[in-house]
């Protein structure tokens, strides 16, 4: 307990410094769900204000709920990011484990070359992948959503599987090899359970972008059957005016399936940040 | 059931030769161990066999049969590792049956097995339990039990008690010995500690930088070391090794002795010189010696012995007891 007194001073100030960072975070969200409760004069006069009775008003989410296809674009946001997610998780892991586990002529330059994607944006690539849609048939499906999104997300989760796979012990795969596990089984049964914090990880970081991304919704999507909630929202936002309620209530919704994908990987999520910690 | 044969076993990592051609016999309930310094290769030889990794060339046959082709689950052969390698998702129950499980062995056979190693080792009490939930030695009995469920033509160990504390390894060390004794199995063991293999082994095998250097019993290899390597490597304290010409031998490049052959005066003796340090073991009195005909030496006297740093002694080898060995290290006999 002394030790804990002593620095007593350090964990205030580390907390501060947290606090202040969480702040800040959350200030902007905060923001938006405050002002998406309030009529569009309380707004633009006093946009820190909360909403009192005067000045409380829905009309954002009733114009965004009225809009009618707004199920249709949560639905699609949320079918793209799901599925990308699990492509991402299932053949970044599955590359990972061939890149750590197996020696093979051109391994470290397979590595390499996986790695690159994390540094090269794939919207450089937009006109090419807008004509293989076009080509393919694949433009205005979701399907194309689901392609290029697992292709964007699988660089980073080879590079952070791979390095966790490696941690994996060899004698635990070998038993498993003695025993007559299957190299398949070996990596279902044996290495994804023992690599799910990281899994976890690599999922917050696929998801995000995912579900925010207007570019690809954008051009390869934009039909009113597969737009996405963040294409959605713009056609409240005008050249001229904007509909500020309703642009700030559909932001507000699109919080909430995230936060729902987040709490579901947090629990992995704490345990693969701090896994280096405890063990 | 249960011999194994490895005719001029290579291997190499890139262009690092690891293992440097080996050729063994191992009969049948025999008890082998490869006992050699940390990175001489004990392990990738074991693993070689096992079928975890594929040696770069040479034959390997089990029961007569060749097996380099065959994967290790089909080559009846049961591993026990190091760090245990127990399935953490598992209870120690499923843990000891899923090799037969995988191998589509019936539920009953599966059960009657367990119980039966699960008895042997007593694992009972824990068999619901996971590995998270037990002790090192617990785990270490565990993984022992896996490998006892197969029923393997060969069992394998991999330093299984470098983990453990000093007198839980004792323990298991006289566990593996009855277990040895009970299943008449044959059993290539892996250690780099001489004192398990001297009290193991049937058979010793010394290995060093990927090459045997002697095969032998344990009191072959402790009577007649076939070099200096294993001269040195065997027997705790070392051998003491001196230069033949200051000791007056012609037909040697050195002399050995053993620390116990040598007898202590304080009255005269062929090698006069000066107590440098005492050990006392209770058991044992180790006494080194700095000399200025033979440079320094170990000497263990049997018992209690009061020595002091400084007093002059001389110590004379016992007759016979002497090791000669040619300008290449090999023992002349
Ligand atoms: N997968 C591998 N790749 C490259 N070198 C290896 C590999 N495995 C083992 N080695 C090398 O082979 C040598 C012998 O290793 P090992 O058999 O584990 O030694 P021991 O078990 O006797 O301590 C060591 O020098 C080690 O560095
Ligand atoms: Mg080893």
């Amino acid at each position: 307990m002394s030790k804990a007194r002593a620095s007593l001073t350090r964990t205030s100030l580390v907390h501060l410094a947290l606090i202040s960072y969480a702040i800040i975070s959350v200030f902007p969200v905060f923001l938006t769900l405050i002002n998406s409760m309030k009529d569009r004069n309380a707004i633009f006069r006093n946009p820190m204000q909360l909403p009192s009775p005067k000045t409380f008003d829905l009309v954002g989410y009733y114009t965004v709920l009225g809009q009618g296809d707004f199920a249709t674009y949560f639905q699609n946001s949320f079918i793209v990011t799901v599925a990308a997610i699990a492509l991402v998780l299932l053949f970044g892991a599955m590359a990972a484990f061939a890149l750590s586990e197996y020696r093979f002529r051109g391994n470290t330059l397979m590595g390499l070359y996986l790695a690159i994607g994390i540094m090269i944006p794939i919207r450089l690539g937009t006109v090419a992948i807008l004509q293989g849609m076009v080509a393919t048939g694949l433009v205005n499906t979701l399907t194309a959503l689901i392609l290029v999104y697992t292709a964007q997300g699988i660089p980073l989760a080879v590079f952070i599987l791979s390095e966790f796979m490696r941690t994996v012990s060899d004698d635990l795969k070998n038993a498993g090899r003695i025993d007559g596990l299957s190299e398949y089984s070996i990596f279902f049964r044996l290495v994804l359970p023992l690599v799910r914090p990281a899994m976890a990880t690599v999922a917050v970081f696929t998801m995000i972008p995912i579900w925010n991304d207007l570019w690809f919704p954008l051009i390869l999507a934009p039909s009113e059957a597969t737009k996405t909630v963040t294409l959605g929202s713009q056609i409240f936002i005008g050249q001229f005016v904007t509909n500020w309620n309703a642009v700030l209530a559909a932001l507000s919704l699109a919080i909430f399936p995230v936060l729902v994908l987040y709490l579901v990987f947090s629990r992995q999520l704490i345990r693969g940040i701090t896994s280096g910690a405890v063990k | 059931m249960g011999s194994l044969q490895l005719k001029s076993v290579r291997k190499s990592f890139g262009n690092v030769d690891v293992i440097k051609g080996i050729d063994l016999d191992v009969k049948d309930g025999e008890f082998v161990i490869f006992v050699g310094p940390s990175g001489c290769g004990k392990s990738t030889l074991l693993r070689i066999i096992a079928g975890l990794e594929d040696a770069t060339s040479g034959s390997i046959t089990i029961d007569g049969a060749e097996v380099v082709t065959v994967p290790p689950a089909k080559r009846g052969i049961a591993m026990v590792f190091q760090s245990y390698a127990l399935y953490p998702h598992l209870t120690v129950k499923d843990n000891m049956g899923l090799g037969l499980k995988q191998a589509g062995a019936p539920k009953e056979e599966i059960e009657k097995r367990v119980a039966k190693a699960s008895a042997m080792l007593s694992l009972e009490k824990y068999l619901s339990r996971r590995p998270a939930e037990l002790s090192g030695g617990q785990r270490q009995r565990v993984a022992i039990g896996r490998a006892i469920v197969r029923e393997p033509k060969l069992f394998l160990f991999d330093e299984p008690l470098s983990n453990l504390d000093a007198a839980l390894r004792v323990n298991t060390r006289l566990e593996i010995a009855r277990l040895h004794r009970d299943l008449k199995a044959t059993m290539i063991y892996v250690t780099h500690d001489q004192v398990e293999a001297m009290t193991l082994a049937d058979k010793i095998v010394v290995l060093d930088a990927g090459v045997i250097q002697q095969v032998g019993s344990p009191m072959e290899l402790y009577n007649k070391p076939a070099n200096l390597f294993v001269a040195g490597f065997i027997g705790s304290p070392a051998m003491n090794f001196i230069e033949a010409s200051r000791v007056g031998v012609a037909d040697a490049k050195t002399i050995g002795v053993r620390p116990e052959h040598l007898a202590l005066s304080r009255d005269g003796g062929e090698w006069q010189g000066k107590v440098v340090h005492v050990e006392h073991l209770g058991a044992d009195t180790i006494v080194y010696i700095e000399s200025e005909k033979v440079g320094l030496f170990t000497v263990r006297l049997f018992g209690e012995h009061h020595y002091a740093v400084d007093d002059v002694v001389y110590a004379t080898p016992a007759a016979g007891q002497t090791h000669r060995f040619d300008a290449d290290g090999r023992a002349i006999r």
